[in-house]
């Protein structure tokens, strides 16, 4: 009996490690968070600093470092200087949904920037809500985090303290399935995903639409990201006949699927959305990726003239990691949080007033700016109004944009 | 056309890499009854051994000198950090209750994951692995990857080298002894710390040759890859029957065989649709395990050992 109770045990204690391993390593900087306000204002971010989406997590982190470093050189807010504090979230929601506590506990911190993915997002916004704690999240796409679960027949704003500088995955799936069906023609496809909020959220707005367009789906799979071998989906995706892949979900599961997928001798495109989106992809995916394409936020950065500033900026700083799919959105998510603190401050008489957190969420509704993404302001639901979305294709390694433009229904 | 000779391949290959972890497992078991949880990280480091090789060798070297030198270099790495660890991690606590160097490895396993995160260059995202070029090879309706020969090749090497160590040397009978009773082996004049430091050393050698394998299938390696594989490794040698080494391979290939046939016909099942994609293989594969366990508590080919007083 005592060899089995053993295993018995064992299960349970490797359990535990999973457990402890999501909520793992933290960086320890609230050294000075006592001392008093006297015109520093803090930006939280939270994002995966560490693990699969760290490249993405890391762009984000740098470009809300820039956009505080820009507004104190320019000397934006009279007064206040602005810091950054970057938590790792390691793209768990627990982990998120613990550091959004720390945000709240210390009281410089008037916004947070962030986070990466919409199933952080999700354990994340009612901790800030409650403290009427401001997040504008560069990056997440899920629609019902702003519109509600039933953001597809009544929508209904969720948290008022939460905002969006991308958009959501109501427009992006769509707009990717126009795409595959009138400019790429592609009739059959087969859908992947990976059962998180964002990646089945995605999935599900991209097939409702193939489908209206009078696409067929010819198979449907859910694939568990912790894993890499995805060779049994890709002989199933090979044999269903399929002329192109949709998956949603994220670079480090799309770019080993991708590559099995042609290894199965299906010589096909895969599709993404903008978790797809990273230089990486194409570093794990391997040489055969070309021709495989995602839809990303906003139109591109490079390409964008109110974004040339952000470059060059970028690169003076000496950042040693791009800023990734979002860092022009992180970039404005910070820059919002700090228009909405110069509105407080000077409706205050150029202080920080006792209740900075509340007022600084309301003055965010009505923020309005030229950014790096073009013009960034917020709907009654929190979300970007900027509807803006780009095709981009690999070629020779690298992402190229294809086409541009908004979705209309 | 049908799929099922090529799910068939797909299931081997997986469960071929399980098994060459699963070695490690059953070895150590089968000589100290001590599940060897960082065995997973041991594998993992085993594989930026080799890629440290790939990154020291000048560019443009072939596959054919370069990937017996990184096998060198990971089987290097990986035999150094599991006799460091059983020297200072698991040795001092031999005569403790089993539960602390359990706990131990546990902590390991921890500790060697955010020591590659910490110091490895880059390591913090996936890094890609060198890939042997070439095509993909066709059996009849069955396609075998470049990367995947060497796995065909190294796992049933392994375990021949491996059956001939055991079976035929002085040091393998020894271990034999050291398994079936160390006190009396110890009398019988066996260096059951030798023996010890062996089997580590040879359990880590295997886990280090997958890890080779792993990289080469998927093209990428990470800091976690070490953590979901030794739990499947795990899995696998409680399947097979732990302490049998051969068990350890045919219950890697029965678990890979079997996650691989869950994605691709449970769905095709009336009514099981829900339950059939390649999020649920793993519930499948632990399914199978209980049911193994439940009718056959040895494993498939553990013998039935009497508890020990």
């Amino acid at each position: 009996m005592r060899q089995r109770s053993l295993i018995a045990l064992t299960a349970a204690l490797a359990a535990g490690a999973l457990t402890l391993t999501a909520c793992g390593s933290r960086d320890s900087g609230d050294e000075g968070s006592g001392k008093d306000g006297g015109g520093t204002v803090v930006i939280g971010v939270d994002v995966p600093l560490t693990g699969d989406l760290s490249a993405m997590g890391l762009g984000i982190k740098n470009s809300a470092d820039l956009a505080a470093k820009n507004a104190n050189k320019r000397n934006f807010v009279k007064g206040v200087t602005f810091t950054t504090e970057a938590l790792d979230d390691q793209a768990q929601p627990s982990a998120g949904q613990q550091n959004a506590s720390r945000f709240v506990s210390e009281k410089e911190v008037l916004g947070v920037v962030g986070p990466l993915n919409s199933s952080v997002a999700e354990s994340m916004q009612k901790v800030l809500d409650d403290a009427g704690l401001v997040q504008v999240s560069p990056a997440n796409t899920g629609p019902s985090l702003s519109q509600g679960p039933n953001w597809q027949t009544k929508k209904e704003r969720q948290y008022k303290a939460y905002f969006r500088t991308a958009t959501t995955d109501a427009i992006q799936g769509p707009f990717a399935a126009q795409y595959v069906f009138n400019t790429a023609k592609k009739k059959k496809v087969f859908v992947i995903d990976d059962k998180k909020t964002y990646g089945s959220g995605l999935a599900s707005t991209f097939t409702q639409e193939f489908k209206k367009l009078g696409g067929q789906v010819v198979g449907t799979e859910h694939i568990n990201p912790d894993t890499k071998d995805f060779s049994a989906v890709a002989t199933k995706v090979k044999n269903s006949g399929a002329e192109v892949v949709y998956y949603g979900g994220e670079y480090p599961q799309a770019g080993p699927l991708s590559k099995q997928i042609k290894a199965s001798g299906a010589k096909i495109p895969l599709v993404g959305g903008d978790g797809v989106k990273d230089d990486t992809y194409m570093k794990l995916a391997g040489a055969e990726s070309t021709g495989d394409l995602t839809t990303s936020v906003g139109a591109p950065v490079e390409d964008l003239p109110s974004a040339e500033q952000f470059v060059s900026d970028y690169k003076a700083a000496g950042y040693k990691e791009g800023y990734s799919a979002y860092g022009g959105y992180a970039y404005d998510s910070a820059w919002a949080i700090i228009e909405a603190v110069k509105k407080v401050v000077e409706a205050n008489g150029g202080e920080l007033p006792s209740d900075a957190r509340k007022k600084v969420t309301e003055a965010m509704q009505s923020v309005s700016f030229d950014g790096v993404t073009g013009k960034v302001s917020f709907d009654q639901y929190g979300d970007a109004t900027n509807k803006q979305l780009t095709v981009y294709a690999v070629k020779n390694g690298a992402w190229v944009p294809v086409k541009s433009g908004t979705y209309t229904g | 056309m049908n799929e099922l000779p090529q799910q068939l391949v797909n299931g081997l290959l997986l469960g071929a890499m399980y098994g060459l972890v699963a070695i490690g497992y059953t070895m150590v078991y089968g000589i100290v009854q001590l599940i060897n949880f960082a065995h997973g990280e041991i594998f993992m480091t085993g594989a930026f051994g080799a890629l440290t090789v790939w990154l020291w060798l000048p560019g443009g070297t072939t596959m054919w000198i370069a990937l017996p030198l990184m096998i060198v270099g990971a089987v290097i790495v990986a035999v150094a950090i599991a006799v460091g660890a059983e020297r200072f991690a698991y040795r001092p606590l031999r005569t403790a209750p089993r539960l602390a160097p359990l706990i131990t490895a546990i902590g390991l396993s921890l500790a060697l994951q955010q020591a590659v995160w910490a110091w490895y260059p880059e390591a913090k995202s996936a890094r890609t692995f060198p890939q042997i070029s070439g095509g993909p090879f066709d059996i009849g309706s069955v396609t075998i990857q470049t990367g995947d020969v060497f796995l065909v090749a190294a796992a049933p090497l392994s375990m021949a080298v491996l059956g001939y160590f055991v079976l035929k040397t002085r040091t393998g009978r020894g271990m034999q002894a050291t398994a079936q009773d160390p006190d009396t082996a110890k009398l019988m004049g066996v260096n059951t710390d030798r023996i010890i430091v062996i089997a580590f050393a040879l359990g880590a050698a295997f886990a280090a040759v997958g890890a080779v394998a792993y990289g080469l299938k998927y093209g990428e390696i990470n800091f976690r890859m070490g953590f979901i594989l030794g739990l499947k490794a795990f899995t696998a040698a409680v399947l097979g029957g732990i302490g049998n080494i051969y068990g350890a391979m045919i219950g890697g290939v029965v678990l890979g065989v079997a996650e691989t046939l869950a994605t691709a016909y449970i769905a095709d099942i009336p009514g099981m649709d829900k339950f059939g994609s390649q999020s649920w293989a793993d519930v499948w594969a632990f399914v199978l395990l209980i049911l193994v366990l439940l009718f056959r508590p040895q494993g498939l080919l553990g013998e039935r050992v009497a508890d020990r007083a």
